[in-house]
């Protein structure tokens, strides 16, 4: 079981309050992950739920109990850090072992489990060895294991990948969604990437200057961000956000359109642009436009597409895929 | 081209480490050398080449007790280095791992009792020694030598200490393991590298501290650097017996030294160097 309720949670560094107030519910089981612009107190969010931080208010409750004056330990919660913060002196073994050790299990289930571990995690052969003489990607393994022997109700990730190259990241990514099936337990992931954020989450938490923008399944983000922060910070390539003439025409201050939602034609259409950079992936392309009256347009459109630098193109967009918000930059 | 270039700097590099590390050695090397001379042959001039006699070192043994000096040299540097790292430990600990706004402040005053002048002292200490009756006992040098020492012990550990993560004691934290568990299988074995240099640094600075250990010492509690100093004025200058006296009284430290080469650089660089 691991279902964590945050009440008014509130957190102030001396004078700097960054965290003012929140309320999150996150159920037994989730994949729940923060993301949010550097600085906005995700690491400090996680730091307060594991207990390495104390509340300056409010309080957190696990499984409907209050922990809010527990030690770390006391809350059955295991913490992958991005350093990953393995013993240097410890062999994995130990590294491994290190919790259960700490909460006096028998040696021979100490044996067993942390074998288990490692065959889940590919670091039978490397048991031996000190952290130092691993891989970025072996180390993480080995912290990921230290972490789920103790069978904690949840797990803290922060950003546990951005260490590691973009290969190895994909392959992480998809081996921490694997374990999250495996164990069904809830996962609470900090980080900055956007692909880590929709592919892995089942419930994202958008957060900007200590309070959360919105929380939703990542599609659910995707298609109906609830103001400008949101629409703008999730999507990559960003959402491109008009104001002017065009927003007042469709009743809205800012009118945003996702860069896949242009018909694109090289013989007519709604506005005229000149690409500036065309950006070939093979699967897509990435066009960056500049439309007369409108400004920069980020348009998205499949492999083929014949275009490069001054290429003329005209862009229609998709009426019924618009985001429409208001002057407090809510949507409409 | 870049390869000649490189292979010209290493050599270049190479001589002159060499002639930096001879022109420190020197020293040691030529009282090594006119130990093993004879009185006319010291007194002489500049020569390299000594007649090997160990005359000297005979005369210098039945003359006065090497044992004895010896003997106070090891309790008081060893001494004063258990007793500043039994302070120092804690001080630099608690400054490391829960600094204040005032931690630089209490590091820099403590540094700053390092640049006066000892002379600037020696009246007030030497009254003070006399009125407890430390003057010529172990354990008032002992206290003396902790003293002085004690800017430099914590110093070192503060920055030995600073460079071991917290996240790893974080991450310690959240596998389970309380206050004491904490220090006993994480803390200490990662900072025991950096108390070891500390050790062996001050136990050297301790073993060659001659201003104090001269002034406030007669005979009891005199160690080697009194020894030497005995050479150097009775009978007038006798520089073999002299140089007998010094190879006698560094030796030990030396070889001390040369065993925990590794340990005393890391030590000496303050932990700069990883
Ligand atoms: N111990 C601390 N003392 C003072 N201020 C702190 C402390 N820890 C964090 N802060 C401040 O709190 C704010 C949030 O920090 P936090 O580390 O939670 O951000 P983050 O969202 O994790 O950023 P990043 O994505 O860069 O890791 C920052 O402005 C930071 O400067
Ligand atoms: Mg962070």
């Amino acid at each position: 079981m691991g279902s964590i309720t945050l009440d008014k949670v509130s957190k102030s560094f001396g004078e700097a309050k960054v965290i003012p107030s929140i309320d999150l519910e996150i159920q037994d089981g989730e994949f729940v992950v923060f993301v949010g612009p550097s600085g906005c107190g995700k690491s400090t969010l996680l730091r307060l739920i594991a207990g390495l931080e104390d509340v300056s208010g409010g309080r957190i409750l696990i499984d409907g109990k209050d922990v809010t004056g527990n030690a770390p330990a006391q809350r059955g919660l295991a913490m992958v850090f991005q350093s990953y913060a393995l013993y240097p002196h410890m062999s994995v073994r130990n590294n491994i072992a290190f919790p259960l050790k700490m909460a006096k299990v028998d040696k021979s289930v100490i044996d067993q489990k942390v074998k288990d571990a490692a065959a889940i995690l590919n670091l039978t052969d490397y048991l031996e060895r000190r952290p130092s003489q691993l891989s970025g990607g072996q180390r993480q393994r080995v912290a990921i294991g230290r972490a789920i022997v103790r069978e904690p109700s949840a797990f803290l990730f922060d950003e546990p990948l951005s260490n590691l190259d973009a290969a190895l990241r994909g392959t992480m990514r998809l081996e921490i969604s694997e374990l999250h099936n495996q164990l069904k337990t809830t996962m609470i992931y900090v980080t900055h990437d956007q692909i880590e954020a929709m592919t892995m989450a089942d419930k994202i938490v958008v957060l900007n200057r200590g309070n959360i923008e919105q929380v939703g399944s990542p599609l659910d983000l995707y298609a109906k961000p609830r103001n400008l922060f949101v629409a703008g910070f999730i999507g990559s390539p960003r959402m491109n956000l008009i104001e002017g003439d065009f927003a007042r025409s469709k009743g809205a201050k800012t009118v945003g359109i996702r860069p896949e939602h242009f018909d694109l034609s090289h013989e007519a259409g709604l506005w005229e642009g000149v690409v500036t950079v065309a950006e070939h992936l093979g699967s897509d392309t990435f066009l960056h436009v500049e439309v007369q009256g409108i400004g920069q347009i980020n348009a998205r459109t499949d492999g083929e597409f014949q275009a490069r630098h001054g290429t003329r193109i005209y862009l229609t967009p998709n009426e019924t895929k618009l985001h429409r918000f208001d002057e407090q930059g809510l949507a409409i | 081209m870049a390869r000649s270039v490189t292979t010209r700097h290493k050599v270049i590099a190479t001589v002159a480490a060499w002639a930096v590390a001879l022109l420190i050695f020197f020293p040691i090397l030529y009282t090594v050398v006119t130990s093993l001379k004879t009185e006319p042959e010291a007194i002489a001039g500049f020569n390299l080449i000594p007649s090997f006699t160990l005359d000297n070192y005979v005369t210098v043994q039945t003359q006065r007790d090497y044992i004895k000096p010896f003997t106070n040299s090891v309790i008081l540097s060893v001494g004063s280095t258990i007793l500043a790292l039994i302070i120092g430990i804690p001080s630099a600990w608690a400054m490391a791992f829960s600094p204040t706004k005032r931690t630089k402040d209490v590091l820099m005053w403590m540094l700053s009792t390092k640049m006066m002048p000892a002379v600037a002292v020696l009246v007030p200490i030497y009254l003070m020694f006399r009125d407890f009756g430390l003057l010529d006992t172990r354990i008032g040098l002992t206290i003396m030598l902790t003293l002085i020492n004690l800017p430099i012990v914590i110093w070192m550990l503060y920055t030995y200490f600073r460079e071991i993560p917290g996240e790893i004691l974080e991450a310690a934290r959240m596998d389970g393991a309380g206050l004491w568990q904490e220090i006993v299988y994480v803390l200490t074995p990662m900072a025991v590298p950096g108390i070891a240099s500390t050790l062996l640094l001050n136990i050297i600075l301790a073993w060659n501290e001659s201003f104090w250990t001269i002034r406030l010492t007669t005979a009891t509690a005199a160690p080697l650097t009194a020894f030497i100093a005995s050479f150097s004025s009775p009978q007038g200058l006798f520089w073999a017996k002299l140089s007998a006296a010094s190879t006698m009284a560094i030796a030990p430290i030396l070889i001390m030294g040369w065993f925990s080469q590794k340990q005393l650089v890391r030590g000496l660089t303050f932990g700069a160097v990883k």
